[in-house]
């Protein structure tokens, strides 16, 4: 099976992106993939929003992209029947600005040089991604979204989504995610970006493609792993249990079977995502934030006519439920019609993309009621 | 509840205020639990609801048919809305199970227009009987909890809310005593020794006094 993606091209015909940073940038290609069909009035359309390391394979389009390109990271909630029904609706997924996964981002070959941007790509925003997705629906003639979901820095993207182009968005769902990032976030996102650029390899972002910071990106990755988890998903995974050993070594060896879970999945990553996009993203996330003193963003949302569902995770403490109720009362205060669920799972914030029937019926009978009372 | 059917077939007492509510109005639900009442009023009487509900399946169940519901407890922050911001704010059978029914109350005629309030009557003749004869707390359909798991935590009587109400800065704009179990879609209005023979007490209740 080929390659399932489309790409869009564009801000390259003296038509630059006008960036947050204040640079103008082009041009940009985004990653897309699509599921279901158009309908003639285009009123059908669910954009789905990635998180911080995803991509636009949100699931599978048939038995043979299955086999080649295995199982989407939301195989179970996109297809034909599914809570996302791609019978019924057109689901659009791209994979975001200043990311690796057949989008524009730090590692694609600047024009100018023939090289990868490396630092020379600007530092992009949540805001910027939105705008960068906006010319993709625009260029499929497409002036109406019936549904923007997305979780984590997804969820950002949803919110934004609502703020930037609030007469296009029918109905929003936020998961699992954030008016801003608390310190905490910020704290991990930190360390996870100095454990790249103290790698030797880093080469202050000029690496090359056959020789990246591997240590580095790894030990990111599993740092974000254990925020993705729990303390009760760690003890009922791994426990204190031994890893290929019956007892302790003695040595630095990986001793207990979480320690050899991080390592894999420190290395697993390190083959499918570019160091540079960790610190752009991580960056991007860091630096959202809807609910600014003085004149919070989130206050443009007055009078729109999206509704919104709003659902957080009990054992979620990377974006804890507190965080969702704060977004629930700004949207209340700005008059929203807003839902909100907190869904009990002991996954922490890893929940929202794990198969849970509450949340595949909450998404669709959402969705459903939306339409109703159009 | 049916989704086909409407107010027809809803507990008695959600039938009886849901006719008190003018069509198009804006609603608060507290504790609505499937969103019986919300649903029915959305259909026929095109209200804007919202609904308050802790339980997790429930609230889920409310927004997976349709409605905004928020799945929350009632506290200081989630009962923030601005003045009179609902027509109605309903209180079906939850006031005796909250922690503070006085000062939810008086949230309440600040945020709402109207409030209706609907609550088991403790004093029915059945509930008198039991205690008096065998001297234990009252068991029957719709107290159907012993002493030490009832979520009921509030015991209240018509008679003992009627007082309240005489206390606060609100008036009974109406008042109806039911007759009907817990979950039955049949009752009958009860004119004669309501403190008795009732059930259930239904409430309107205003800001201000008359």
């Amino acid at each position: 099976m080929s390659d399932p993606r489309h790409y869009f091209t564009f801000a390259d015909n003296g038509e630059p992106l006008q960036l947050d940073c204040g640079r103008s940038f082009g041009p940009v290609t985004l990653a897309y993939e699509t599921w279901g069909r158009l309908n003639p009035d285009k009123s059908n359309v669910i954009l789905i929003l990635h998180a911080f390391s995803g991509d636009s394979h949100v699931a599978s389009h048939d038995d043979a992209d299955l086999q080649a390109n295995g199982p989407g990271w939301w195989e179970a909630m996109v297809g034909p029947g599914k809570g996302i029904d791609t019978d019924r609706y057109f689901v659009l997924c791209s994979n975001i600005l200043g990311s690796c996964s057949g989008s524009t981002g730090p590692s694609s070959i600047n024009p100018e040089t023939g090289k990868a941007y490396g630092l020379d790509f600007p530092v992009v925003t949540i805001g910027d991604m939105v705008k960068a997705q906006k010319a993709l629906v625009d260029s499929l003639g497409i002036s109406r979204l019936y549904g923007v979901i997305g979780g984590s820095v997804g969820g950002m993207q949803v919110l934004q989504w609502c703020i930037s182009y609030p007469e296009m968005v029918r109905a929003a769902i936020p998961l699992a995610t954030t008016m801003r990032h608390s310190a905490l976030c910020i704290a991990f996102n930190e360390v996870a970006r100095q454990a790249i650029m103290t790698d030797p390899k880093w080469r202050k972002g000029k690496y090359t493609e056959d020789d990246p910071p591997e240590l580095g990106l790894a030990v990111a990755r599993m740092i974000g792993h254990i925020t993705y988890l729990s303390d009760e998903a760690m003890h009922r995974k791994f426990g204190r249990r031994l890893q290929e050993r019956d007892d302790l070594s003695f040595r630095f060896e990986s001793d207990f079977q979480v320690e050899s879970y991080l390592n894999y999945q420190g290395t697993k990553f390190v083959h499918r995502f570019d160091a540079n996009s960790l610190l752009y993203i991580t960056k991007a996330s860091d630096y959202f934030d809807l609910n600014k003193d003085g004149a919070p963003a989130i206050n443009q949302l007055a009078g729109t006519m999206t509704k919104f569902l709003v659902i957080s995770f009990t054992s979620d403490w990377l974006y804890p439920t507190y965080q969702s109720r704060e977004l629930v009362q700004a949207l209340k205060r700005n008059g929203c019609d807003v839902s909100f669920c907190e869904i009990h799972a002991d996954c922490g914030h890893d929940a929202f993309l794990l198969p849970d029937e509450r949340l595949i019926s909450l998404i669709s009978g959402f969705l459903n009621g939306a339409a109703s009372d159009e | 509840m049916s989704e086909k059917n409407g107010i027809k077939v809803m507990r008695f007492d959600l039938q009886v205020i849901s006719s008190w509510i003018e069509p198009g109005s804006r609603v608060l639900d507290l504790g609505c639990g499937r969103g019986d009442l919300l649903y029915a009023l959305q259909k026929e009487k095109q209200v804007q609801g919202v609904g308050l509900e802790s339980d997790e399946e429930k609230a889920a169940f409310c927004i997976s048919r349709g409605l905004s519901v928020l799945n929350e407890n009632f506290n200081e922050d989630v009962l923030s809305y601005p003045h009179h911001h609902f027509d109605y704010c309903v209180l079906s059978q939850t006031l005796q199970q909250v922690y503070e029914p006085d000062k939810l109350i008086l949230r309440l005629l600040e945020i709402g227009t109207k409030i209706i309030v609907s609550f088991p009557n403790f004093s029915h003749w059945r509930v008198r009987l039991q205690l008096l004869c065998t001297g234990v707390a009252p068991k029957n359909d719709h107290l159907p909890y012993e002493w030490y798991n009832t979520p009921n935590i509030r015991v209240i009587t018509i008679k003992d809310f009627k007082r309240f109400i005489r206390t606060i800065n609100a008036t009974v704009v109406k008042e109806v005593a039911l007759n009907s179990q817990k979950n039955e879609r049949f009752g009958r209005v009860i004119h004669l020794l309501p403190d008795w023979r009732a059930t259930y007490g239904i409430f309107l209740l205003e800001e201000g006094e008359r």
